[in-house]
């Protein structure tokens, strides 16, 4: 993605995100989840299972990982890796932040 | 006599497409006495008799050795044809179907009339826009070719003399295939391909990698993710490709195989119905027109189209018993598809699935990277399901018996891929080198497992955790488990683990239900924080706690919707492309004019994609996104089904005494009387239930989690522990009782202690055989331990604390509660049916 501009998206108040659970916006044209685990923080995936398609901003959510609610499969929240087999690949990780109370939202790589 | 009729009185038989189905379902008719019924016109397209398609890979490969001799190639030369009486037409091409005068039109000007016709056309390559594809309207830029035909084969054979490079599009089968034949020819090979997948029809991930690192080390050059956007033309002439990344690369050749088409034009113009390929029913007739039927890579039955050649032999001997009426009501069920290939000079067979499906299904999984070899199988319910192999497939023949009889299979399932020990027959995983990888996901070889037990793990839970053996897919759990138990002697090692209620915490469900009474913890996050090692939640573990405090705390449990599974978070089930499905309430099965008026009208406000008669006795209104479920709610008005829930479901009824002439109890009102109280009352898994009003028991009442069964003198039989779903299990009376307010106490005391003693996700199939149908009966209906009362009040209280999830939820529970969680993403996957 090098000589992608990075943008950075300002979301509204973190607030709209319910504790433990992750909601799904639009940054530019990609669709992305942001999740809001009990354990604090909040982590950014891009919102479409890489399984089938599943809605992951819908999943279960612990402070590790999210759990897609089509068929399980497990993607940690910080680097999108999957951690549930079957060959399914990781899905895009991206930066989420909350400055004071407001969400903003990158489409890059968070470090670390 | 009608006027098609041929002259010497037989019917007219009239073939469209000459190719590999077309030609075998000619044979398939005439080994039927089709020649004496018929006479028999075939139009192929292609200037020859019939030859064998799958050949032309080593037609491409082997001429670079030595020539080919063409004979072999032809399956029914042109003397067949003549030998049988049969009017071949080879070059021509029909161009239209009049159904009416039943006649096809060649493009030679011909025109031939018809009594039966079999449409077999095949398909075609498929070439996908790009610059620099066409030389002409249907020419291709020279050096550019299909791999469909024996003229692209002979095209590209012509060509390849003096050639340097050859760019590949599209790495499937036939583009490996096309990779390896110019290979032979001394060219260099690119193979493009989209995603990282080679051959993905075939193969997952992991299979496909190892042929990829096959093939790179045959020296074929792969370029995966990547797709091409234009081919480069000088002179007239192919001279190199260009990527979506902008970067180019010289070649003198180019092949496509981004896919195949299926030839469908003529149907279409003839008005028959095609979606993908032409639709036929299970005669293999067109589902627009008795006398035409349809066979090949062109049909679609049942929604599949198949592109190798044995479900085409399928269709083609059905096809041949319904139109000779050797047997008039064959019918054909669809093919499993069990494929053996040579790739690139690499063994490949596949079959059924090719990766677990359900959490239950078993996964047994080698690779050997070096030897480039990589086996799979799954099972379901001691069945193959699935078997891939990769650059070994000696165990093709047994596994291929196997899937298609779907026979027993060997207890320990590593037999399924190697002999072991078949001399000293002492098979087992004990057998298997060091070095055999077990766990594929987080690497762990048998190896590491002898080496954990031996530094002192004791129990299969502890080998795993040490190593992370299945501790990804979880599907190597049952190999690992045999492993560690070889390794430690035999000696099954008991897993702790295996009695743990939820993962996340060490505790079975009587002490776990003990420390939260004590403590007093009444939300999901209390349980974690109080109970599980530091603190930590686990998504694998909310549904269970979430469904286990409902239960425990009817009135003052802390609800916390992020413990939910989104379908207990919007009442609804989520379906494949993220919308939702709505089932409301219709007691009993029971419904009224009024009721239905409204959801006909509310399936049409909303443009309700699906409307649908459930296996439960109810309605479904499918595809419904998120956004709109409250809407649907309200505009309905009417209770949720709960068809989400890990809950109580359905009472299904017959009618009974109120219109039956056989009927003995009114098993309309007790089922309905059963729904109205124990209505969405939540548990450890569904329970579903019915009434019958006499033994014919057309609700099918053994095979509920609860049956009620009337008998003569005005009882009520009441069967536990019926289940005809995955599993088949026919119910255990519990009891007879002798009236309507009994049947309702003792079926509600006996879900409570379902409720409160059966492990998460057990349905009561599981649960009765595990406690025992005396031991259930002493505590329900006997009450030899004094529960009976607790129990009923407990029930009381769950039905008492019972509100409407979709009139509660009007208003947000929590913000953006039913907000979209695909923002942009069409929804495509779902039809629409009207
Ligand atoms: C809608 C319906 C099919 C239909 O169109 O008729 C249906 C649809 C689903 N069933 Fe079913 N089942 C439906 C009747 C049944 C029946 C028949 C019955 O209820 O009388 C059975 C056999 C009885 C039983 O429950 O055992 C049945 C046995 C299953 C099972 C296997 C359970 C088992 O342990 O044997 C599953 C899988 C599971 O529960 O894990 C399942 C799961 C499902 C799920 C929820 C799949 C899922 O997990 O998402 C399906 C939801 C589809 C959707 O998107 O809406 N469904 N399912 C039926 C709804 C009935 C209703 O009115 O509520
Ligand atoms: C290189 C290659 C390798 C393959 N390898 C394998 C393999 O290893 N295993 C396997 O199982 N399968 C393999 N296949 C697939 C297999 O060849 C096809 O599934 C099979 O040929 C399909 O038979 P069909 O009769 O439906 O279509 P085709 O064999 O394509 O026959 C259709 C015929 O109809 C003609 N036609 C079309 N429209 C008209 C018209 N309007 N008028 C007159 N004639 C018309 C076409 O010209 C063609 O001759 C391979 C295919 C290729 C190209
Ligand atoms: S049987 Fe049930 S779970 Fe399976 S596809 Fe049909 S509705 Fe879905
Ligand atoms: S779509 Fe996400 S697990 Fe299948």
């Amino acid at each position: 993605m090098s000589g992608r501009e990075t943008v950075s998206t300002r979301l509204g108040p973190v607030e709209q995100i319910p504790l433990g659970e992750g909601r799904a916006f639009l940054v530019g044209d990609e669709p992305v989840a942001v999740f809001r685990p009990r354990s604090g923080g909040l982590s950014a995936l891009r919102a479409v299972c890489p399984h089938r398609g599943g809605p992951l901003a819908d999943g279960l959510v612990d402070a590790e990982l999210v759990m897609c609610p089509l068929h399980n499969h497990q993607f940690r929240l910080r680097s999108g890796e999957c951690v549930s087999g079957g060959g399914v690949s990781g899905v895009a990780a991206y930066t989420a932040s909350d400055d004071d109370g407001e969400l903003v939202v990158s489409l890059v790589t968070p470090d670390g | 006599m009608t006027a098609a009729e041929a002259a010497d009185g037989r019917a007219r038989l009239v073939v469209v497409g000459n190719g590999m189905s077309g030609a075998r379902a000619l044979e398939e008719i005439l080994a039927r006495g089709g020649g004496e019924r018929f006479a028999i016109t075939v139009f192929g397209d292609e200037p020859y008799g019939n030859y064998n398609r799958i050949l032309l890979s080593e037609v491409l490969a082997n001429a670079a050795a030595e020539d080919t001799d063409d004979d072999e190639i032809f399956l029914n030369p042109r003397s067949w044809y003549d030998e049988n009486g049969i009017a071949l037409h080879a070059g021509v091409r029909v161009v239209r179907i009049d159904r009416h005068a039943k006649v096809v039109y060649g493009d030679d000007g011909s025109v031939t009339p018809y009594d039966t016709l079999i449409l077999a056309t095949g398909s075609r390559s498929f070439f996908p826009p790009m610059d620099g594809m066409w030389a002409g309207d249907t020419e291709l830029t020279p050096g550019v070719f299909g791999f469909r035909s024996l003229e692209d084969a002979t095209g590209m054979l012509r060509h390849v003399k003096g050639r340097h490079t050859a760019v590949v599009i599209g790495g499937g089968l036939l583009g490996l295939e096309a990779a390896a034949g110019l290979q032979a020819h001394g060219l260099a090979v690119h193979v493009v391909h989209p995603t990282e997948v080679l051959m993905n029809q075939q193969l997952e991930a992991e299979a496909s990698k190892v042929l990829r690192s096959k093939l790179e080390g045959m020296g074929m050059h792969m370029h995966l993710g990547v797709k091409t956007t234009e081919i480069l033309v000088e002179g007239g002439a192919v001279s190199g490709v260009r990527f979506t990344d902008d970067s180019t690369l010289a070649c003198d050749t180019v092949v496509v195989t981004a896919g195949i088409r299926p030839n469908i034009g003529l149907a279409m113009v003839s008005g028959l119905e095609t979606q993908r390929a032409i639709v036929v029913d299970d005669r293999m007739r067109s589902v627009d027109d008795d006398d035409i039927f349809v066979v090949g890579e062109c049909a679609q039955h049942r929604g599949e189209v198949y592109g190798v050649v044995g479900p085409l032999w399928e269709q083609a001997a059905v096809l041949a018993d319904v139109v000779t009426g050797a047997n008039p009501d064959a019918e054909y069920h669809g093919s499993r598809l069990a494929t053996k290939l040579k790739v690139a000079g690499v063994d490949v067979a596949q079959m059924g699935v090719k990766t677990p499906e359900r959490e239950s299904d078993e996964f047994v999984q080698f690779s050997e990277t070096g030897r480039g070899v990589y086996q799979t199988v799954v099972i379901r319910e001691g069945t193959l399901i699935g078997a891939t192999l990769v650059g070994d497939v000696s165990k093709v023949a047994a596994l291929t018996q196997a899937f298609d009889s779907r026979s027993a299979l060997p207890a320990e399932r590593v037999k399924l891929l190697f002999d072991l020990g078949s001399a000293e027959d002492a098979a087992s995983a004990a057998d298997l080198p060091d070095d055999t990888q077990i766990c594929h996901c987080n690497g762990v070889s048998k190896g590491d497992l002898v080496g954990c037990v031996h530094d002192g793990a004791e129990s299969v839970s502890a080998c795993m955790a040490a190593t992370r053996a299945g501790k990804g897919c979880g599907s190597c759990k049952g190999l690992v488990t045999e492993v560690v138990e070889a390794a430690s002697g035999g000696a099954g090692v008991a897993d702790p683990a295996d009695s743990y209620y939820v993962p996340a915490i060490p505790l079975d469900k009587p002490a776990l239900m003990a420390e939260i009474r004590s403590r007093g913890l009444k939300s999901v996050s209390a349980v974690f924080e109080a109970l599980a090692p530091e603190g930590r939640d686990h998504v694998g573990s909310k549904m269970g706690l979430t469904a286990l405090l409902r239960m425990m705390w009817p009135d003052d449990y802390v609800d916390e919707r992020d413990g939910r599974f989104i379908n207990d978070r919007v009442h609804a089930n989520i379906q494949r492309d993220g919308t939702f499905s709505v089932v409301p309430r219709m007691s009993g099965g029971v419904t009224s004019p009024d009721q239905l008026r409204r959801i006909a009208d509310v399936a049409e406000k909303h443009e309700i994609p699906m409307v649908k008669l459930t296996g439960g006795q109810r309605i479904d209104l499918l595809g419904v996104p998120k956004e709109k479920l409250r809407e649907v709610w309200a505009d309905l008005d009417m209770p949720s089904g709960w068809a989400y829930g890990k809950s109580f479901r359905t009472v299904k009824t017959c009618v009974g005494t109120d219109f039956c002439r056989f009927g003995l109890g009114d098993s309309t009102q007790l089922g309905i009387d059963l729904e109205e109280r124990y209505k969405g009352v939540e548990g450890p898994a569904k329970m579903k239930l019915a009434v019958s009003g006499c033994p014919r028991n057309c609700a099918e009442s053994m095979v509920k989690d609860v049956g009620l069964v009337a008998v003569e003198g005005g009882s009520w039989q009441i069967y536990v522990g019926g289940a005809a779903g995955a599993t088949i299990r026919k119910g255990d009376v519990l009891a007879t009782v002798d009236s309507h307010d009994e049947a309702l106490t003792l079926v509600g005391r006996f879900l409570q202690y379902y409720r409160e003693n059966a492990n998460w996700l057990e349905r009561t199939y599981d649960f009765v055989p595990r406690m025992g149908l005396d031991y259930l009966i002493g505590v329900v209906v006997d009450d030899v331990e004094g529960l009976a009362a607790g129990l009923d009040v407990r029930m009381q209280e769950a039905v008492d604390a019972y509100a409407d999830p979709w009139a509660a939820d009007q208003t947000e529970a929590t913000p953006g509660q039913f907000h979209d969680s695909l923002p942009l993403i069409p929804l495509s996957q779902v039809p629409v049916r009207s």
